[in-house]
């Protein structure tokens, strides 16, 4: 069980007051009434400095146990994103975190490339979906007046579907007068899940021709597990972007020293100040390209806690899909490094 | 008019410089930006904006606070999490409600819904489009807003309006710059398309991607080629992209070396092909041949599954 500071005060005056009793017990009746007012002193400081130290003590556990969230995302694509966030869960679980690896890049997944998940449960994501009873349906058309998507559509009194335009709005449903309409769910993804090593992993997988991956994404973010989750956030600055980066508390935005990289690192960052949530950059292959990344962030007050330089080593480990925390030294310690800076970050 | 839709599936792969390439090798073409979430062809190509218009995407909910009487309706139709109440006024009295703009869809539900008829659907501004001269060619791109919806819209747009500006100057070629992933911006860029080449790259993560862009490309019944850049940098694995890409009913393009050219020529705001005649110049050369070629022949239209998306 664990006390609160409060809790603490309570514990501290109630010592207090049976150490005052005792003493007062066992005081001898011919000594003078100072005698008794030091022991009484120096018996309360003590308990003081065990208790603040015991609050303190407590405090800092509470913190460290709070659930932490870090998103990981770029605007350009290719720079790093999948990289850095697949190595940061594994070095966190290698150094006794409990750690879950949530991929959000629905369209294009990769982390488990890296991570080797063991799946052990699949679940299908589906969005309710319109279908209508022809038998009560009058083809009135109030339903194809309310869908702001084009999914749902009445062409001489015959109502047409287009369910991949369906946005799950519900309002044809809703506005039908007959209720005639009846939602379904349809299948857009699946969610996969399981362990790979100590590291707790999810991802999200689209299905091919389907448009909206933002479903998966909400359903992804919901239930973090772990104490540290990491999200691994798909390229740019749109709405699947931002409903990874709305979820957490902290976003890593990695970039390269290019001006494609600072481009789209300006377009992340006005993201990251539109909804007002902290962050840092990590400029990958950091010794390419030139220093306009590096000055802006300077000009613009943004921390880089990291530079990774370039390597073909790197590179290679990479294509081969291997952790590059394992293949390349000191990877890792820089991964470490980022990670102790976000926790200094949150705790300010 | 035929056009030529450049896609990655995995980002970073050098899909725009690629296209920055093609707009100096071919000389007459249209060109069309359609990474509208993360433009990057316009810093190579330095485009002269000739003409800027706003987009207007989609409709956000609003409440006037007056009509509102929080009975909190809306905030139980949303699907969207997007109207939220205001707590207590200063009486203490339940305070009007709001809508969280990033989070509304547009879907209207809220405001068909409402009792006091105290919400309005307004039209936004989701970005702006542009029509602008290169010294390659008129170029149509766009910029969409940050944290923005709409984004497969926008990039119909573009297309649209790069197909007349086209038509107007009479030139026969548009090249398309996608947007990396398989969902609504890329599947808005590909619809309709003559041909689509995917530049990808010889990791795991660039095979897996490629499986999916190609099932992708494959469903809209695209023909598609395939470009594997950065290919020294795993042999074993580009070999097996290509054998992916055949077996797939894909094309091979052509293979374009590892280079740090591609990072010099973006320092100086050139495509490569400008930069320099050697190493990967001479490799994107022989792609730009091959596209230029399956664009040429008359023959294999594609399906128009879907349309135009308008």
């Amino acid at each position: 069980m664990r006390l609160h500071t409060l809790e603490w005060v309570v514990v501290a005056v109630v010592a207090w007051a049976a150490a005052v009793e005792w003493v007062a017990a066992r005081a001898p009746a011919e000594a003078g009434g100072w005698v008794w007012a030091v022991v009484v002193a120096a018996v309360s400081a003590l308990a003081m400095v065990v208790v603040a130290d015991a609050a303190a003590a407590d405090e800092d556990a509470r913190r460290r146990s709070r659930l932490i969230r870090i998103t990981v995302a770029s605007g350009k694509g290719g720079t790093g994103k999948t990289t850095v966030a697949a190595n940061l869960a594994y070095v966190l679980a290698q150094n006794g975190g409990d750690v879950h690896f949530v991929d959000c890049d629905v369209e294009e997944p990769n982390g488990h490339i890296f991570l080797k998940p063991d799946i052990e449960r699949v679940r299908t994501v589906g969005v309710p979906t319109p279908e209508v009873d022809r038998e009560l349906c009058t083809g009135c058309g109030e339903c194809g007046e309310m869908c702001q998507y084009g999914a749902i559509a009445v062409v001489k009194k015959m109502v047409l579907t287009f369910p991949t335009l369906c946005n799950g709005c519900g309002g044809c449903a809703l506005v039908c007068p007959e209720d005639a309409i009846t939602e379904i769910p349809r299948e857009i993804g699946v969610i996969e899940e399981g362990m790979a090593g100590k590291v707790r992993f999810s991802h999200g997988v689209l299905n091919v021709g389907e448009a909206r991956a933002v479903p998966i994404i909400r359903e992804l973010t919901r239930k973090p597990l772990g104490k540290t989750v990491i999200f691994d956030a798909p390229p740019g600055t749109s709405c699947p972007v931002v409903e990874s980066v709305r979820s957490s508390d902290y976003t890593v935005l990695v970039t390269e020293p290019t001006p494609f990289g600072l481009n789209d690192l300006e377009l992340a960052v006005g993201m990251m100040r539109e909804l007002t949530k902290p962050f840092a950059v990590v400029i990958n292959r950091a010794d390419t390209g030139d220093d306009r990344v590096k000055d802006y962030c300077a000009k613009q007050g943004i921390h880089v806690p990291l530079e990774i330089p370039d390597s073909r080593e790197i590179a290679e480990a990479y294509s081969r899909g291997e952790l590059i925390a394992e293949a390349v030294q000191g990877y890792g310690e820089g991964l470490m490094k980022l990670h102790d800076f976000i926790g200094q970050e949150l705790q300010k | 008019m035929k056009e030529l839709v450049v896609i990655s599936g995995k980002g970073g792969t050098g899909k725009t410089s690629v296209v920055a390439a093609f707009a100096a090798l071919a000389g007459n073409a249209t060109l069309a930006d359609c990474d509208v979430d993360a433009a990057n062809l316009h810093l190579v190509l330095n485009p002269q904006i000739q003409e800027s218009h706003d987009f207007v995407g989609g409709k956000t909910a609003v409440i006037d606070p007056e009509g509102c009487t929080a009975c909190g309706v809306c905030a139980e139709l949303c699907r969207f999490d997007a109207p939220h109440d205001g707590g207590l006024d200063r009486q203490g009295m339940p305070a009007p409600y709001a809508i969280d703009a990033v989070a509304c869809e547009g879907c209207g539900v809220c405001a068909r819904f409402c009792p006091e008829d105290a919400i309005a659907m307004e039209e936004t501004v989701n970005g702006q489009w542009f029509i602008s001269e290169t010294r390659h060619g008129p170029m149509v791109h766009a910029r969409l807003g940050i944290a923005e919806e709409n984004s497969g819209k926008l990039v119909s747009l573009v297309r649209e309006i790069s197909r007349e500006v086209a038509a107007d100057n009479g030139r026969e070629v548009i090249i398309v710059d996608g947007s990396p992933g398989i969902g609504c911006p890329v599947i808005a860029s590909l619809t309709g398309a003559k041909l689509a080449l995917v530049v990808t790259e010889p990791t795991l993560s660039g095979l897996h991607d490629l499986q999916r862009i190609g099932e992708l490309t494959r469903h809209f019944r695209i023909p598609t080629l395939v470009a594997v850049n950065k290919y020294d940098l795993n042999v074993d694995i580009a070999e097996r992209a290509e054998s992916l890409a055949r077996e797939q009913g894909m094309e091979i393009g052509a293979r374009i070396r590892y280079d740090a050219v591609f990072t010099q020529a973006m320092l100086h705001r050139q495509s490569v092909v400008e930069y320099t005649d050697e190493g990967a110049a001479a490799d994107l050369r022989k792609l730009w041949d091959a596209a230029h070629g399956h664009l040429a022949e008359g023959g294999a239209q594609p399906a128009t599954t879907g349309g135009d998306d308008q």
